[in-house]
């Protein structure tokens, strides 16, 4: 048959030849009417959104002298702050040098990372001048971490010393609680600039004593809370400002631990001895006790020093939530919880749930005039658990988880997104809306694996696609307002707020009822009678265990 | 190589079905500016993750997400058209092979995220992997597609 008739049989072949093409065709089509349906599907959501995630630009002028770094404070804390402005300890660096070379796959490439990180890092001109620590072994490590032929790193041996010296123009300050106001004060009233590390203060009355130097000084005090550098909180504001959730009525918020260092229970060094610890000095304004190892390296767990929760965790939770929502003090505060994951005679607690109450809190609603009024701030944490909870911010509209990256998901009753919502414009099961700075990218609408890329912590945060230190930050800006009087994003105002409601929380736990805020006089209203410090700095080892 | 009907076309459908498959993919990711395979390869379960690490590094990011956008196209654009398909089958098991890799469906290692399905040791993509060797050692270019145009061509003028 072939051969019979050529002519048909030449059309056959090239229709043979050429049948892909067609296919190519179509898959190019379907592709595209497939994208633009996308696009236009994510352009109208996000236009409805209109959600900013543009980074503030701030001035940045590093440059004329060096400022002279003091640190005071160099255990856990003080050189991971020292490595955040560009000084890493010898020992960090050998550590990481050898894990790289010798370590597993996994250890290769953490320690890698962290180091081209810490290579990458911008300099911001600035030179660590003089350290002091109470321990000798930790003050000698950034001595001879720090020290080189042209610069040199002093060692003071009591705080007063360092502030009273002209080779300082600031201070990072990375010490128990306890002594992080009487310093802070000290240094501003010296008009030495300030980073002060949470919580900001151990009482409630030096918190006013700092505000009060504060405002009265020309010097640049920061608080640390360096997750107000990261980007995804930076785009939360927004979304807040926006009103994006609705009417916000709750927000919850966690710590989930389950490691003994998690639980303070840190690494003793066995060089650890009164001739090396200058005993006196750490103890400060704490009962006078014989020198104790457990409460010179684990102060967290007892009041005298620490403030356990509240005071080391919920305040990150606080103020991350503050930053974001702007929320201010709460009305009033009930806490609860014990000791019930590391009965090892410590003091403070191990489990707690704090409720803050704020029937004031009005950001704006799609419903009614009238109907809704106020939140409620929820923070529970537990020691013995490390089950990620996340933190949702939970609006009439939409519910936001918030991390490292956020996700809003509209609320199946939500008004503003109705019609979107009856229109198969979004749906409740995947984000409307999913912000990974990672990515570099926006997604409108997120696939459901996407979801599955959880947070990994907040110590990282990414500028322009790159990983950043978010302390690195932070200091930075301070260090940018020491230079060029720009604004600090927590300064005294944001930390008030942040110890006000950290010692309430603790003052709730203590004497088991609400702690009330009064607005018009700016008190935590007491009982008569009732001294408030006392009650939040007495021992109560023998009632807990 | 000689086929029945039944084993060319069967054949030929097998070829145009992964081609578009694969053009698909990647019209959908040439046409969308904001994908990359980054979060992919960074939270690979497999036991080459650090080679999935380092592909999605900063450096290789983008050259590694070009790569395989294009790639994708060409191999799907190959096995539609019936053009080098013999090459075309190898790049494509090397790609699935690579997918697979980064998330093999072994028992002994965590899975991330949800599946469509049950998978042990073998999955589609394992699967796919296969048919394109299949098409590699039974090739149709010369019986359906441009190939076989511009060999009759060749063979014509001689």
């Amino acid at each position: 048959m072939e051969g019979d008739n050529p002519k048909r049989n030449k059309r056959r072949e090239i229709l043979k030849g050429l049948a892909g093409i067609p296919v190519v065709g179509g898959a190019f089509w379907s592709a595209v009417s497939q994208s633009n349906k996308n696009q236009s599907l994510k352009k109208s959501i996000l236009d409805e959104l209109n959600i900013d995630e543009s980074t503030p630009n701030y001035v940045n002028d590093l440059g004329g002298d060096l400022v002279k770094i003091g640190i005071i404070g160099f255990g856990i804390r003080g050189p991971q702050l020292c490595r955040a402005i560009g000084y890493a300890t010898n020992s960090w660096m050998k550590n990481l040098e050898e894990r790289s070379k010798n370590g597993t796959t996994a250890q290769k490439n953490s320690a890698r990372q962290q180091l081209k990180a810490f290579y990458e890092q911008e300099n911001l001109n600035v030179k660590i001048a003089g350290v002091c620590d109470v321990f000798d072994i930790r003050a000698d490590e950034a001595v001879r971490s720090f020290s080189s032929d042209k610069v040199k790193c002093k060692r003071y041996r009591h705080y007063q010393d360092m502030l009273a010296s002209s080779d300082i123009d600031a201070v990072i300050i990375a010490t128990p609680d306890h002594w992080h106001a009487p310093m802070a004060i000290d240094a501003l009233q010296a008009g030495k600039h300030v980073y002060l590390e949470k919580p900001m203060t151990h009482n409630i009355t030096e918190t006013y004593e700092l505000r009060n130097t504060v405002r009265k000084s020309k010097a640049v005090f920061a608080v640390g809370h360096q997750h107000r550098q990261t980007q995804s909180f930076i785009t939360a504001q927004d979304i807040i400002k926006k009103n994006v959730l609705g009417h916000i009525s709750l927000i919850e918020s966690n710590t989930n631990r389950n490691s003994d260092n998690g639980a303070w229970q840190y690494y003793i060094n066995p060089k650890a001895n009164p001739s090396t610890i200058d005993w006196g000095q750490f103890l400060g304004s704490a009962p006078k006790i014989p020198f104790n190892k457990e409460h010179f390296f684990r102060w967290r767990k007892w009041w005298a020093y620490g403030s356990g929760l509240s005071g080391d965790l919920m305040t990150h939770d606080f103020d991350r939530i503050n930053c974001v929502m702007n929320m201010g003090l709460p009305s009033a505060v009930v806490s609860s919880g014990g000791i019930y994951t590391h009965r090892d005679g410590r003091e403070v607690p191990d489990v707690v749930q704090v409720t803050m109450d704020y029937p004031h809190y009005f950001q704006g609603t799609s419903q009614e005039k009238g109907k809704v009024k106020g939140m409620s701030f929820l923070y529970s944490a537990t020691l013995g658990n490390q089950y990620n909870r996340g933190t949702v911010l939970m609006g009439h509209d939409a519910t936001m988880e918030l991390g490292n990256s956020l996700k809003i998901y509209a609320d199946p009753k939500s008004t503003r997104y109705k019609d979107m919502l009856e229109n198969d414009m979004i749906s409740t099961e995947v984000p409307m809306y999913s912000y990974n700075p990672k990515s570099g990218g926006v997604d409108g609408i997120t696939s459901a694996t996407a979801k599955y890329f959880a947070d990994k912590g907040l110590l990282w945060t990414y500028r322009d696609g790159k990983r950043i230190d978010s302390t690195h930050l932070h200091l930075k800006e301070w260090l940018n307002a020491i230079k060029n009087k720009s604004k600090v994003s927590c300064g005294i105002d944001e930390g008030f707020e942040e110890a006000i409601s950290a010692h309430m929380a603790g003052l709730s736990y203590k004497i088991g009822r609400k702690i009330e805020w009064d607005p018009t006089n700016e008190k935590i209203i007491a009982l008569p009678g009732e001294d408030l410090d006392a009650i939040l700095l007495k021992s109560e080892v023998n009632d807990k265990t | 190589m000689k086929y029945s009907k039944g084993q060319l076309y069967t054949l030929v459908f097998l070829r145009i079905f992964i081609g578009w498959h694969l053009l698909y993919e990647g019209f959908i990711k040439l046409l969308n500016p904001a994908w990359s395979a980054k979060a992919y390869l960074e939270n690979a379960t497999s036991f080459l993750n650090s080679l999935y690490a380092f592909l999605a590094s900063d450096y290789l990011i983008e050259i590694v997400d070009t790569l395989n956008v294009f790639g994708l196209v060409a191999i799907g654009l190959s096995l539609i058209l019936g053009l080098y398909s013999r090459i075309a089958t190898v790049a494509g098991a090397l790609l699935l092979g690579l997918y697979y890799l980064a998330y093999p469906p072994f028992p002994w290692l965590d899975i991330a995220g949800p599946r469509e399905g049950n998978y042990l040791f073998i999955n589609k993509n394992l699967i796919e992997v296969v048919a394109l060797l299949v098409l590699h050692y039974f090739p149709t270019d010369n019986k359906f597609g441009i190939q076989m145009l511009i060999k009759k061509s060749i063979n014509g003028r001689r």
